[in-house]
């Protein structure tokens, strides 16, 4: 029943959606007096029986919008629901699912498959239209109503691919004895927060890229436009930052090979949009605060959330081999192809035709903080598409001359390495600069400080380690006079009257120097034991003494395993015990080790059981890794500098609707 | 300043320009090096590859060929697609499903004596699972030897 209930209300939610583009397309073509596209709903006198029915469809819109949005998440509440109940007659619980799992992992096995991330990917999208109906004040009525349009006319063609090509609901008869289960790899508390955090941030995008739609159509472009399309990027773009962070974690302590970051194709899925969102986050400023970058700032809307399309396409269609692609059937492949094809291609059309009639916005000069953040964005863009290259360039090769190639870490590291660390000085530099135009004597003379910040450093760094790699060196160096650089905006200000997004700005370029220390030292400092030690016996890594003091075997829910305790010293500290293990899981059939690490305030600890080698000895592999928290304590602090930017947006906009309304009315 | 916008704005589109092809140019040069990434045993008896440099190993574990070395933790076996083989040489922790007469996927570079040294060999995540580009060498050695 719930299964036919759950289908049932998809339906519901893709005919509401219908719908909506229905309403949204009647409301558009119908004319209206000019001055209203300009000024907004505020100084529009409705005089016309035409326009009273415009009104009423402009009213109808937003409750249909909130529907659908309630139909596709009561949706996807009981596919949940199926799968905390491991119903088995339903073809996905019965492919997914176990009834020995954890009830986590029941509850997050929802997603951990092709047809279930779906439809987490349309419920999102549909609470995203949702929250814009409900939350949107600013943006003029038209654009807004044009935004819905863009909104549904995306979820549509998902919820056609969700109910023709991938449909969770599909019954099985008859129902096996029990579930196939999850991949063990999966089965990890991590995977439970991370694929919704990570749609969020995708799914959020398509936000920005309604919104540009619906300004091209409205011809509505410029800073009204941006101030409200800001808060929608930055919201998306934190759950980016988050879900990226998280996942790297997660890679870094499931797969248990002491990496952080793979350069693997699903890695680069979540990456590319991340990189658009940071480059559209301050375009989308230069735009509202000082009018610029029009249809550059529009362009890259539509080109964020194409990537967070393409993620999806990569991942989900099955045209790449890994733990996140779940879809076999070519012609789930193909569909996903035509739809990103059709609104990529819809969208930039549009572009086209319209950027004629984006008016140039305010000029300025090249030294200048709107030249730094259009230096910023080139680069971040130049890094996007190297990514993009070396992602898509093995499955163009092959699909147009066969050969199977694969493009490994070398060439990311070769490319982006170097690039990022370029962006750092635009990074210290930019936000050092007056908006407009900048004198570059005073410039130099403010960068007099991190550039001698960086200089000592790397000189200290290479006297302490003659070794150390250029790369890593050039890491360090560039960490130390970021940091100074980033908090100087705060030099001179009133701490408690500073806006909290000018906080949020330094604290999130902070976070950028942090992460990039953690990446320099974890490169340039990492020590690796790797022994087969008998029990009793004593091994060293780093700072640390590891002694095996037995391996015993243990059992969970669904799998057993060999548990070693190692028993561990650092100087004259107290010992304490770290126990990694090796599972073997029995649905399905899988090995995993799990790594155990110790965190302490210098690095991590990371300590991996292998297999029994000859002599009862056991293989143990170890990490010390110096300072390598700072990578996840950077993002996580980019993260927290975005939501004190957008707390503080909030804030400051919400007292200016205010005082322009009771100006108006006053 | 702002009198010479038109200057300033072909300034910006040269910059733009600027970056893009020095962008093309570094990829394409990275890409030329590592387009080749992958190798099978038969790619590398054609083409030549330079002890040192990284790139990543594919085939099928010789049968017979696994010799464990006495300090417990190193491993030597020889890849082979059917028409040529590699000898190879791993300290670490193998993965579950590796073992003789199956797929395995390494990292790792050349020696002078032409043994390669896997930093890395990729876990495969199900026995059902072949990496692509292995399913096709094979496919292609196979094809070979009708």
């Amino acid at each position: 029943m719930i299964a036919e209930a759950g289908l049932a209300v998809l339906w519901i939610g893709a005919a509401l959606c219908v719908l909506q583009l229905a309403l949204s397309v009647a409301s558009l073509r119908a004319p209206v007096p000019a001055a209203s596209i300009d000024t907004g709903p505020a100084l529009w006198t409705p005089s016309t029986k035409q326009a009273d029915e415009i009104a009423a469809l402009n009213r109808l819109i937003r409750p249909v919008a909130v529907a659908q949005a309630v139909a596709t998440g009561i949706a996807f509440a009981l596919l949940i629901t199926l799968f905390v109940q491991v119903d088995l007659s339903v073809l996905l619980v019965a492919e997914n699912d176990h009834s020995a799992k954890p009830l986590l992992y029941r509850f997050a096995g929802t997603w951990g498959n092709h047809e279930g991330s779906m439809l987490m990917w349309v419920a999102i999208l549909a609470v995203a239209g949702a929250a814009v109906a409900l939350l949107e004040r600013r943006l003029a009525e038209r654009t807004l109503i044009a935004t819905l349009g863009g909104q549904a006319t995306i979820g549509l063609g998902f919820y056609a691919f969700l109910l023709f090509a991938s449909n969770p609901f599909a019954r099985l008869d008859p129902a096996p004895l029990d579930g196939q289960g999850l991949n063990p790899l999966l089965q990890d508390p991590g995977l439970a927060f991370h694929p919704p955090t990570l749609y969020l941030g995708y799914v959020g995008l398509s936000v920005a890229f309604s919104f540009a739609i619906g300004a091209l159509v409205t011809r509505d472009v410029g800073p009204a436009f941006a101030r409200a399309m800001r808060p929608w990027v930055l919201g998306a773009w934190i759950f980016l930052t988050l879900g990226i962070t998280a996942g790297s974690y997660w890679a870094y302590y499931e797969l248990g090979w002491g990496g952080w970051w793979f350069w693997d194709p699903v890695e680069n899925a979540s990456l590319m949009p991340w990189l658009a969102a940071t480059a559209l986050l301050h375009s989308v400023t230069v735009l509202a605060t000082r009018d610029g970058l029009r249809a550059w700032t529009v362009m890259l809307a539509v080109v964020a959330f194409s990537m967070s399309m393409i993620g999806t396409f990569l991942v989900r269609s099955g045209v790449l081999t890994s733990v996140h692609a779940f879809a076999v059937d070519p012609k789930r492949g193909m569909f996903l192809l035509a739809l990103l094809a059709l609104y990529i291609g819809g969208a930039l059309a549009l572009f086209a035709l319209r950027v004629g009639t984006v008016r140039e916005g305010s000029r300025f000069d090249l030294v200048s903080r709107e030249g730094a953040l259009v230096v910023n964005n080139l680069l971040l863009s130049v890094i996007l598409g190297i990514v993009l290259v070396g992602t898509l360039y093995p499955l163009i090769a092959e699909s147009l001359t066969g050969a199977k190639l694969s493009v490994g870490p070398p060439y990311f590291n070769a490319t982006a390495g170097p690039i990022a660390l370029g962006m750092m000085i635009i990074l210290a530099a930019g936000p050092l600069m007056r908006w407009r135009r900048e004198d570059g004597v005073r410039l130099l003379r403010k960068l007099v400080a991190p550039g001698a910040v960086a200089l000592v450093t790397g000189i200290a760094v290479k006297i302490a380690a003659p070794t150390i790699a250029i790369l890593p060196l050039l890491g360090l160096a560039f960490a130390a006079g970021v940091g100074v650089a980033s908090v100087m905006p705060l030099f001179g200000r009133n701490l408690l009257r500073t806006p909290l997004f000018t906080w949020g700005m330094v604290i999130a370029h902070l976070g950028i120097a942090v992460s990039l220390a953690g990446m320099a030292s974890e490169r340039a400092f990492t020590k690796e034991t790797l022994v087969a030690a008998a029990i009793g016996e004593t091994v060293h890594v780093g700072p640390y003494a590891v002694t095996l003091a037995n391996v015993e075997p243990g059992f969970g829910p669904n799998w057993t395993s060999l548990d070693a305790t190692l028993r561990i010293v650092r100087g004259n500290e107290d010992s304490f015990e770290l126990k990694p293990q090796a599972r073997a899981y029995w649905a399905p059939p899988t090995e995993t080790s799990e790594t155990a690490i110790a965190t302490v305030l210098d690095g991590q600890l990371y300590t991996v059981l292998g297999r029994q080698a000859e002599n009862g000895r056991w293989q143990l592999r170890l990490w010390w890794k110096p300072l390598v928290t700072l990578i996840w304590a950077g993002g996580a602090l980019v993260a927290f500098g975005g939501v004190l930017t957008l707390l503080g947006r909030i804030r400051r906009e919400g007292r200016a609707a205010r005082r322009q309304r009771s100006g108006f009315w006053g | 300043m702002f009198a010479k916008a038109k200057n300033q704005r072909l300034t910006l589109a040269i910059l733009a320009v600027v970056a893009v092809i020095a962008a093309a140019l570094l990829a394409m040069s990275a890409l030329k090096d590592q387009a080749a990434y992958f190798y099978t045993p038969s790619d590398m008896a054609k083409d030549h590859v330079e002890p040192g440099r990284a790139f990543r190993l594919g085939g099928m574990v010789t049968k017979g060929s696994l010799r464990r070395q006495p300090d417990g933790v190193t491993i030597r076996f020889e890849v082979s697609d059917g028409a040529a083989s590699v000898p190879v040489r791993y300290t670490g922790v193998t993965p579950a499903l590796f073992r003789e007469g199956s797929g395995v996927v390494a990292d790792g570079r050349l020696d002078t004596s032409g043994t390669f040294i896997a930093d890395q060999i990729l876990a495969k995540h199900d026995e059902r699972y072949m990496p692509p580009q292995i399913a096709g060498a094979m496919h292609k050695t196979e094809s070979l030897k009708k």
